[in-house]
């Protein structure tokens, strides 16, 4: 017998393989992105992970047509071009917003034309830009796991140096902090964690995955450690809520991931904005 | 007391693209002494602290420290992002970052801290987010985060910069008591009357050292013409030099001694 709420048959798409693994897949990378997402949001470096996923696609596609494997070809592409744009953002001469908009473009530009011209592009472009749960393979659910445990274990042993370095970077390089280092590193991370997640979650969105739920912590706290814990159980429950809802509602599942985490924050900006202004409404009745 | 030198510039110059911040600049630190940097903005002021930390390289000339020398610095304020989601005690604890593997705070760490604290009149807000200090406060944390890391030589950028007057006395008073203490502290500063005049040793630069010496030996309208590029004139007040520009003096007429920005800031 089928567990049913409101008449849907809740376990129904966990009879497929492919659910299976998608849900995983999607949880896990929802914990991800909403931990390394603090870091983007806070060092205000949102369009950089928007900018890494246009240019692991292009990485992605030219693996795809040299026949090269997908996580060795994108991600010496994605890790190289993260690099890049660490370097680039560190230079402040021209609008290093503009200079990466250029390199990441370019190299998506790169990536669609490679698939048109080699690909059965209609079909390979989609499921790279939209993501596909379909696609997921026990490969991706590894490739996913190892990253995540790498991450954590950085984030863990390298914490301090990670806040010092992305609060105040001045001075964390006096005090004998390698900031250049620290910087690389979650370049690295970054490129990495966009590299196991963009097959589910695709290219378009998978920004907005690493944005949502470190946006949601920020709000329902004012401490660094602890928005490391919320923003991974935000980003995980909207892996796993979206995925389910997905099925039932029919709708892509990236799509329908980033709508649960944008549903949340505009509740949570509702609620948190409305406590704010009550709590000064009452200081004038003091 | 036996005074050894912390930093030793010599004949420093740095640049940044092609034009020179810093020109053949000789300048010494040595332990327990209390150093201001004055000039206009764009003097290399900033720059040449920048040399000493080591955070700009040299194009000519040479910065020296003395082996493992342990700096403390504290920057503007206004460069310090409040909105940034962390508590004094996660502040303060930054420092101890290059040696800890475990993110977790320690007991021993969290004694020390408060102790810190406590030294600056910041008791009890150890777990305060930084947003909900006062100006002075806020000053201070970050000076306790460089005190935290047990300096010898305390350098500080603009320290009563954007900050209110009753900051202002705060900070000078605090960083009077760590010198008095024993502490070497280097700063920079655009405050002359609020702030320079109080200091032992003035080091007055446009972009090369016009003067270096005691307040009263640096602040007359010679050197600060030199350093400033236009007409001053220092009264005496109380035994103190007070530093009026040319448009105080002749045109509006004294108004306070309480250096307004454009006196201080002279080419503006």
């Amino acid at each position: 017998m089928h567990h049913q709420l409101f008449g849907i048959a809740l376990w129904e798409p966990y009879h497929f393989q492919f659910f299976r693994n998608g849900i995983v897949v999607a949880t896990i990378a929802g914990a991800l992105c909403g931990l390394l997402g603090v870091f983007v949001v806070l060092r205000g470096m949102s369009y950089i992970g928007h900018g890494l996923s246009h240019a692991v696609f292009g990485g992605a596609a030219a693996s795809a047509v040299v026949g090269v494997n997908y996580f060795a070809g994108a991600g010496v592409w994605g890790v190289w071009s993260g690099l890049l744009i660490g370097r680039v953002a560190r230079r402040r001469i021209i609008g290093a917003d503009a200079a990466i908009g250029v390199v990441t473009t370019a190299s998506f530009a790169v990536g669609l034309a490679l698939l048109n011209r080699y690909g059965q592009a209609k079909k390979s472009i989609e499921a790279v830009l939209f993501g596909s749960v379909l696609g997921v393979k026990t490969a991706d659910i590894l490739a996913v796991s190892v990253v995540t445990i790498l991450v954590v274990a950085v984030v863990v042993f390298t914490y301090r140096r990670l806040l010092f370095a992305t609060f105040d970077p001045d001075v964390a390089q006096v005090s004998g902090v390698r900031v250049s280092w620290v910087e690389a590193l979650l370049m690295i991370m970054l490129s990495l964690t966009i590299l196991v997640t963009m097959r589910v979650i695709g290219t378009l969105l998978i920004s907005a995955l690493l944005v949502i739920p470190a946006s949601i912590s920020r709000m329902l706290t004012n401490s660094f450690a602890r928005m490391l814990w919320y923003a991974p159980a935000i980003g995980a429950f909207c892996g796993f809520v979206g995925m389910n809802a997905s099925y039932h509602l029919n709708t892509s599942a990236s799509a329908t991931i980033i709508l649960v985490g944008a549903v949340i924050f505009i509740g949570v900006y509702a609620v948190t904005g409305f406590r704010g202004r009550s709590r000064i409404a009452s200081l004038h009745h003091v | 007391m036996n005074r050894e030198a912390l930093v030793t510039c010599a004949h420093l110059s740095c640049a940044y693209d092609s034009s020179l911040a810093v020109r053949d600049v000789d300048l010494t630190v040595s332990s327990g002494e209390f150093v201001g940097i004055v000039g206009p903005s764009g003097s290399g002021k900033t720059t040449l602290l920048k040399a000493v930390l080591g955070t700009v390289d040299a194009v000519h000339g040479s910065v020296e420290r003395k082996k493992g020398l342990r700096l403390g610095y504290v920057p503007q304020v206004e460069s310090v992002d409040w909105n940034f989601p962390v508590t004094v005690i996660e502040v303060i604890a930054m420092t101890r970052s290059s040696n800890r593997l475990w993110p977790r705070i320690t007991k021993a760490e969290r004694v020390e801290a408060e102790e810190v604290l406590d030294r600056l009149g910041l008791g009890g807000l150890a777990d305060r987010h930084i947003r909900e200090l006062s100006g002075g406060q806020q000053q201070r944390v970050f000076v306790a985060r460089a005190l935290f890391h047990k300096p010898e030589l305390l350098v500080l950028d603009e320290p009563t910069s954007g900050v209110d007057v009753r900051t202002r006395h705060e900070v000078l008073h605090l960083l009077g008591e760590l010198h008095s203490q024993g502490m070497s502290i280097l700063l920079t500063t655009h405050d002359l009357n609020g702030l320079a005049a109080h200091l032992p040793r003035l080091v007055c630069l446009n972009k090369s050292v016009i003067a270096d010496g005691s307040a009263s030996e640096v602040l007359n309208s010679a050197v600060l013409e030199m350093t400033y590029g236009a007409p001053m004139e220092v009264l005496h007040h109380g035994g103190m030099p007070v530093v009026l520009d040319h448009l105080t003096s002749h045109g509006i007429g004294v108004q306070s001694f309480d250096a307004p920005q454009h006196v201080a800031d002279g080419v503006n």
